[in-house]
């Protein structure tokens, strides 16, 4: 298997006309990603996006926590799609892995066992009186920027490129296990190698790094993080991708789904509070941006505005390395322009030598 | 056919993760669970494809069949095409239909799955809000989180023009119409009834075990408490 072999691994992904289903990590993590994304598909792109106020929760976190049985999360699945139909859209755009994974395995469970779909096709409409249409185009949001890239590398402010060495960024790319390992052929490039986010990093004048554990999995196991007694679980394999890609020395990791950022994010916050360990250059953590950020930083949107104050590994040495201008005081102000005070200090910020992760040669 | 593998039969996750495993072990290899835990998915197949009861029973009273994070990570690796991860979510469901998963550390964990994300969904529409995660249950959000929490209103409303409230939006408050749909889904669905299962349960264990039921301090002893005999 070559790297080529990611062109094997291609899906349509519709042009325009989009119906837009949240998720419910990015919303509360990343709200910046999807105000980002919403304006870049309608504003820059001049695409049609629809948010609709009517959809919920696909329910996927408690469905693979496995407190919501196949049979509720199939019929709020079918809800969604019934919204789709009667708002006029045939596209479904999905902002959440774990959904993506979800709408892909039901669409298939039903193809395969339709005795599923019809079951839900009647507790659906006899919960709540509708009737649906499966979409005719479902993709993630990262595969609509991905389809776009080349549009978007045209309208670009910035590239992904060192300004102090000219140099291309390197960048460590997490597509997240549900996008693909569930149906290879519904991500692009599949579980193997995986291309929706190094297509856009490429385009836009970075550079991949390829690790060891590339593909091994963010560490969020679901119920190993959701109770706490489980959490040992989640930041060892989150310790595990960071100790395998810190010696190709990244200047950031971008992650598609919201789950896995915000693991890589705060995983590196704890893992430095509790042995002094940080990951990236110069003692710090290793920035973690969501791909709407990385596509807004490349169309010249400010970082601020993108909430990556919202990070817990501060994101200012990229956006130097990157030649961004921003203002650093604009970090800590809410709505209106109001100070609202700084976050307490970590390590994982803190350029420490004391702190800094030796890389073993 | 014993009875166990006919229950899980009726489970298509089941029918679709298990077709005739060889027991090579690649599962295994890539699993974030197996790398962590004492936990060896090609034996788990291995036990379940034999088909004992009294095996199987066992595994569904067991801390075994908790471990797995369904990552799927087994699913594209493996080459007869099983899906241990499909086998896990088949087994926990029976489990917690059949009042077993108690019988297990791990497994009386679901009733804080159940309380925080279930009762999420209910009332919020969400699997999360920020309100929810508060810093004290999880330090491990760090500081800018507990910056977020504090300052709520001044950071999501400039990203939201309808943080908890009604409209479109992230962090939109769901209007009681679409809850109240939600609600239904889960009551013809068998959503609202495991739910119950979960907390009847819960219930008697506790009481079981020597707590007032299945309250506030059973609740955080199941969050919290690990045995440490897992590794």
């Amino acid at each position: 298997m070559k790297r080529s072999s990611w062109t094997d691994y291609q899906k349509e992904i519709a042009d325009n006309n989009y119906y837009y289903a949240r998720s419910c990590i990015r919303q509360n993590f990343f709200p910046g990603s999807e105000k980002a994304f919403l304006n870049i598909l309608s504003k820059d792109l001049g695409r049609d996006i629809y948010d609709d106020p009517l959809h919920t929760s696909c329910t996927g976190i408690g469905y693979h926590g496995d407190i919501v049985p196949l049979e509720t999360i199939m019929t709020v699945v079918a809800r969604q799609f019934a919204l789709m139909s009667e708002a006029g859209y045939e596209n479904f755009t999905s902002s959440c892995i774990t959904s993506f994974g979800i709408y892909t395995e039901l669409l298939a469970t039903w193809e395969e066992f339709p005795e599923t779909e019809e079951r839900t096709r009647e507790n659906l409409y006899k919960a709540t009186g509708r009737e649906f249409t499966k979409p005719k185009n479902l993709a993630h949001t990262s595969d609509v920027i991905f389809h776009h890239r080349k549009e978007i590398g045209q309208k670009a402010k910035r590239k992904l490129i060192n300004t102090y060495t000219g140099e291309p960024l390197k960048v460590v790319e997490h597509i997240g296990c549900h996008y693909a390992k569930i149906f290879p052929k519904s991500g692009i490039g599949g579980s193997e190698f995986p291309y929706v986010l190094a297509g856009m990093v490429e385009e836009w004048g970075g550079e991949i790094v390829d690790y060891p554990e590339r593909r091994h999995c963010c560490g969020f196991g679901f119920r190993n993080y959701l109770v706490q007694a489980n959490r040992g679980y989640s930041i060892a394999n989150s310790h595990r991708k960071l100790e395998s890609m810190a010696p190709f020395k990244p200047d950031f990791i971008v992650t598609n789904c919201p789950g896995c950022s915000m693991f890589l994010d705060k995983w590196q916050y704890t893992i430095a509070e509790m042995e002094g360990t940080t990951f990236g250059q110069n003692g710090c953590g290793i920035p973690v941006l969501t791909y709407e950020e990385m596509a807004g930083l490349v169309l010249g949107y400010d970082p601020w505005e993108l909430g990556m104050q919202m990070h817990q590994v501060d994101v200012e040495p990229l956006l130097d390395k990157m030649g961004v201008e921003y203002d650093p005081s604009a970090k800590y102000l809410g709505v209106n322009g109001k100070y609202i005070g700084k976050p307490k200090k970590a390590i994982v910020n803190s350029r420490s030598k004391e702190t800094l992760y030796r890389i073993k040669r | 056919m014993g009875k166990y593998i006919e229950m899980l039969s009726e489970d298509v996750r089941f029918k679709e993760g298990l077709k005739a495993c060889m027991n090579c072990g690649v599962c295994t290899a890539v699993c974030p669970a197996a790398s962590f835990y004492n936990y060896d998915p090609r034996q788990l197949i291995s036990i379940v494809q034999r088909g004992e009861d009294e095996d199987i029973e066992a595994l569904l009273k067991s801390d075994t069949i908790w471990y797995c994070g369904e990552c799927m990570s087994c699913r594209p690796r493996c080459p007869r095409g099983n899906t241990p991860g499909y086998i896990i979510q088949a087994l926990r469901t029976l489990s917690q239909r059949l009042g077993l998963f108690v019988e297990s550390e791990k497994g009386r964990q679901q009733l804080a799955i159940k309380r925080t994300i279930g009762d999420n969904i209910l009332s919020t529409g969400y699997c999360l809000v920020p309100k929810h995660i508060k810093p004290a249950m999880h330090p491990e959000q760090g500081t800018v989180w507990e910056w977020i929490v504090e300052h709520d209103q001044d950071i999501y409303t400039k990203f939201t023009p309808s943080y908890c409230k009604v409209g479109a939006g992230a962090l939109r408050k769901t209007s009681d119409e679409t809850l109240a749909e939600l609600e239904r889904i889960f009551e013809v669905t068998g959503g609202k009834a495991l739910f119950e299962a979960i907390e009847q349960h819960s219930e008697r264990k506790a009481r079981e075990m020597g707590y007032e039921g299945a309250d506030e301090k059973y609740f955080m002893d199941v969050y919290t408490h690990n045995s440490n005999q897992h590794y």
